[in-house]
């Protein structure tokens, strides 16, 4: 590989460097100093709101215009709020990132929005091209890029829309090779993965930095996962109009160990730090009762999965010759027993694409089985029939509660505490429990913003608080913690015992070992998916297939 | 759904054409059939057509799979023209103002075969042409501004996505107790709801989508493009078989004597 060569780490200065967002009052960043060496590689911590993902962006140059950017700076008092603002300096081997198109390339947290084009090798092709490299030297580095990220198996035509979550973190890092980029902008990229996923990232990013040398920064909540290929950190806070935006500035074991009670104090995950969180009251013999619970028993059996065959597609119908009969789905995974107790945890774990979100979803009367049943019994039922999918919104809700992993897919207002009242308000009961929420939840002091401008950590712990606001016996949490800084996970895992000794069924999707640790009970795993391709598209949407079932 | 925007697996012969070779071969067929309002062009365009599926790499199964709203639209509008166009010739059926006579018939039953002569070769362009190339052809040999062109086919990937979030929001808010039940008036505020909340994730997706089309040195005024959209000597076959379908339905109408220019008919 001769063309390797020639890629020339980027210098990063930035001199008294500052941002504030168009409509804004504070800044972002204010004050940053800081300079990067070629082809050093730099992981930068800071509680939220340090404007960690602003300088990434601005690195990439995709942060927009500015008003101050060339005006007199001694004007600035006069800026209009309205304009995004830069005050100071920050460069790029000498220029400012927006003039040096292709110098570094980003990757963003969510793997969907990573991926421009439907065939692999067009999307790694892209930024090439827009960098005007001529074509024939376009395929080369398409294929060594593809080769150094692992991707180098699949066919240029493969559709990209059928890779995991972390071979598409991957595929943009490949896209981002291929630019021959001197830095690489790596903003949260293992955030949504699997912890399969983010080791593949974390190693294509490894192999890729020893091979070209470029200049690297990271930003991530989990330094674990990133302190063996760092040489520095760097630790940004909050935006002051006097403190420098850099706190501390090391090699990672020297600032791990200077400044690991103020990290942990942000919620940053230091190595072989555990969030102390409540133990479990029952936790040495689960099943036994764990707490005094109102109306139910630990250990009460509440709903059953029975033979479960489980999809998110529906039936489909078959075309005139067939008389348009449903035709099923082919089921992500079949065969699925399980039980769900009061007071008692229930984790689902399994590998990416065993259906283990699916399962929650139709054990939480939200997906139709594909075949088995799910009932529920006359504990949890109270009058709604046994089938949960067939109950109406407002009597699953005070029986069933989900959690999905996206928050703000659940919420239906636009203040927080109409968020939470909404389901007691259906339900003509429950306002009474909002308020305790509010307090257990520390939302108190957001009960009128919008829940959309709420942080990560803000909109999990709302969401969570918004299903239990109808006091459901069941409470479903699709990966919970997925992306959550240190504290979140501690609030949110002592919570969820809490309400386990208080006898409300749990049942969680998760990847967290920790975490399920702290729930206790039982695990039920997964097996991957079988019979399907590993570059499988997905079943019943491949035209072959719809024509011989 | 997002699969289909592929062309995995399908190697017809006429995937290997130029896009914009098929999209003026289509467009000639549509301009001759929109002329008239016979049914001799549009039955004789229809057959020509329905003979080059498998050149597409369709079969009838697939027709209907892909372009069964089309088709129910068609016999739909043909059925209508059939009840509703003043009689002439012996009266088949009459039941009050609905009544079918032989003149009716032949109006309405002309009108469902112009329909599917004119949607099918739109179905046949799509199946056997990848969005990807189509945009290619379109910057490079139409010259269309490749901004644009490649914009479009970004957030056509999108699109499908959104299909997906769709089904995982309408699962959310019931899990929140916003049901699809009720009068029509709740049912509609859920809806719209939901709409909304489709909105503010697409919205969020757009933007990160852009960031990353920009960081990836999208935007700028040149650019090279690694898959030449080239036209070949197949694609002078594929516009002569669009002439020739075109031709072939003038002709035919203009001798069984039906061909009826819809601008110079009942003046």
């Amino acid at each position: 590989m001769t063309s390797s060569d020639t890629v020339r780490p980027a210098t990063i200065t930035a001199r008294g460097w500052g941002w504030r967002h168009a409509g804004r009052s504070r800044p972002a960043v204010s004050g940053l100093d800081l300079d990067i060496r070629p082809g050093e590689r730099v992981l930068l911590l800071g509680p939220s709101g340090a404007g960690k993902s602003t300088l990434l962006h601005a690195l990439a140059g995709v942060l927009g215009d500015s008003s101050a950017g060339g005006a007199d700076p001694a004007s600035g008092a006069a800026a209009d709020p309205e304009d995004a603002d830069e005050t100071g300096s920050l460069l790029i081997d000498g220029a400012p990132p927006r003039s040096r198109r292709g110098r570094a390339g980003l990757m963003q947290q969510d793997p969907e929005t990573q991926v421009v084009l439907s065939r692999l090798g067009d999307d790694v092709a892209f930024g090439a091209e827009n960098l005007s490299v001529p074509p024939a030297d376009i395929w080369s580095r398409v294929a060594e890029a593809l080769d150094d990220v692992g991707l180098g198996g699949l066919p240029l035509d493969h559709p990209t829309s059928s890779l995991s979550g972390g071979q598409k973190q991957r595929l943009a890092l490949a896209g981002i090779l291929a630019m021959r980029p001197g830095l690489v902008l790596l903003d949260e990229p293992t955030a949504n993965l699997d912890p399969a996923g983010v080791l593949e990232v974390r190693d294509a990013v490894g192999r890729c930095l020893a091979k070209t040398g470029a200049t690297l920064v990271v930003v991530e909540h989990r330094v674990s996962v990133w302190k063996d290929l760092v040489d520095r950190i760097v630790v940004l806070q909050p935006g002051s109009a006097t403190d420098s935006a850099v706190l501390i500035d090391g090699p990672p074991d020297q600032v791990l160990a200077q400044a690991r009670d103020m990290l942990t104090a942000a919620g940053v995950w230091v190595p072989g730090y555990v969030p102390q969180t409540r133990a479990r009251a029952g936790a040495r013999d689960a099943g036994a009762s764990g707490g005094t619970a109102p109306g139910t028993t630990a250990g009460l059996l509440l709903l059953a999965a029975e033979d479960l065959a489980v999809s998110r597609e529906r039936p489909r119908r078959a075309g005139l010759r067939r008389g348009f009969r449903p035709i099923p789905p082919e089921p992500v995974q079949s065969g699925i027993t399980a039980q769900v107790r009061a007071g008692e945890a229930l984790t689902i774990t399994g590998p990416n694409g065993s259906g283990k979100s699916t399962f929650a979803l139709t054990l939480a009367g939200l997906l139709a089985p594909v075949s088995g049943k799910v009932s529920a019994t006359v504990e949890l039922s109270a009058g709604a029939g046994i089938d949960p999918y067939r109950w109406k919104a407002q009597q699953l809700i005070a029986r069933i509660g989900t959690v999905f992993q996206e928050p703000e897919h659940q919420f239906v207002t636009g203040r927080v505490l109409d968020e939470l009242m909404f389901g007691p308000r259906h339900l003509g009961r429950g306002e009474e429990r909002v308020d305790e929420l509010l307090e257990r939840l520390r939302l108190t002091d957001l009960v009128d913003a919008n829940p959309y401008t709420l942080s990560g950590g803000e909109k999990r712990r709302l969401s969570v608080a918004t299903v239990l606001a109808a006091h459901p016996q069941v409470l479903v949490l699709d990966e919970p913690t997925f992306g959550q800084d240190a504290n979140t996970w501690a609030e949110l895992a002592s919570f969820l015992s809490e309400l386990l000794d208080d006898g409300t069924a749990v049942v969680s999707v998760t990847h967290d070992a920790e975490f399920s640790q702290v729930l206790g009970g039982t695990e039920l795993s997964l097996r991957a998916p079988e019979h399907r391709e590993p570059q499988g598209l997905e079943p019943g949407r491949e035209p072959g297939k719809v024509a011989a079932p | 759904m997002r699969q289909e925007l592929t062309l995995r697996g399908n190697h017809a012969p006429l995937t290997r054409a130029n896009p914009l070779a098929k999209f003026a071969a289509v467009m000639l067929i549509t301009m001759v059939l929109a002329l008239s309002i016979d049914w001799v062009s549009a039955s004789v365009a229809l057959a020509f057509e329905l003979a080059l599926l498998p050149l597409a790499g369709l079969t009838l199964g697939l027709l209907w799979q892909r372009g069964w709203p089309l088709i129910l639209a068609a016999a739909l509008g043909g059925w209508s023209t059939t009840i509703l166009a003043p009689d002439s010739g012996a009266i088949l059926l009459d039941a009050r103002i609905w009544s079918i006579s032989e003149g009716s018939l032949e109006l309405g039953l002309g009108f469902m075969i112009r329909g599917l002569a004119i949607a099918l070769p739109a179905v046949l362009l799509m199946s056997c042409t990848d969005p990807t190339d189509l945009a290619d052809a379109l910057a490079q040999k139409a010259k269309l501004p490749h901004r644009f062109v490649l914009g479009t086919l970004a957030a056509m990937r999108l699109v499908g996505l959104m299909a997906e979030e769709w089904q995982t929001i309408g699962m959310a808010r019931r899990a929140r107790g916003v049901g699809s039940h009720g009068n029509p008036l709740q049912r509609l505020r859920a809806t719209l709801g939901q709409s909304f909340g489709l909105l503010v994730q697409a919205v969020r997706r757009a933007s990160r989508l852009a960031v990353t089309m920009e960081a990836r040195g999208f935007g700028g005024a040149h650019r090279t493009w690694a898959r030449k959209s080239v036209f070949s000597g197949f694609d002078a076959w594929v516009l002569l078989g669009g002439l020739l379908i075109a031709g072939a339905a003038v002709a035919s109408a203009l001798a069984a004597g039906t061909w009826n220019m819809v601008f110079l008919a009942r003046q």
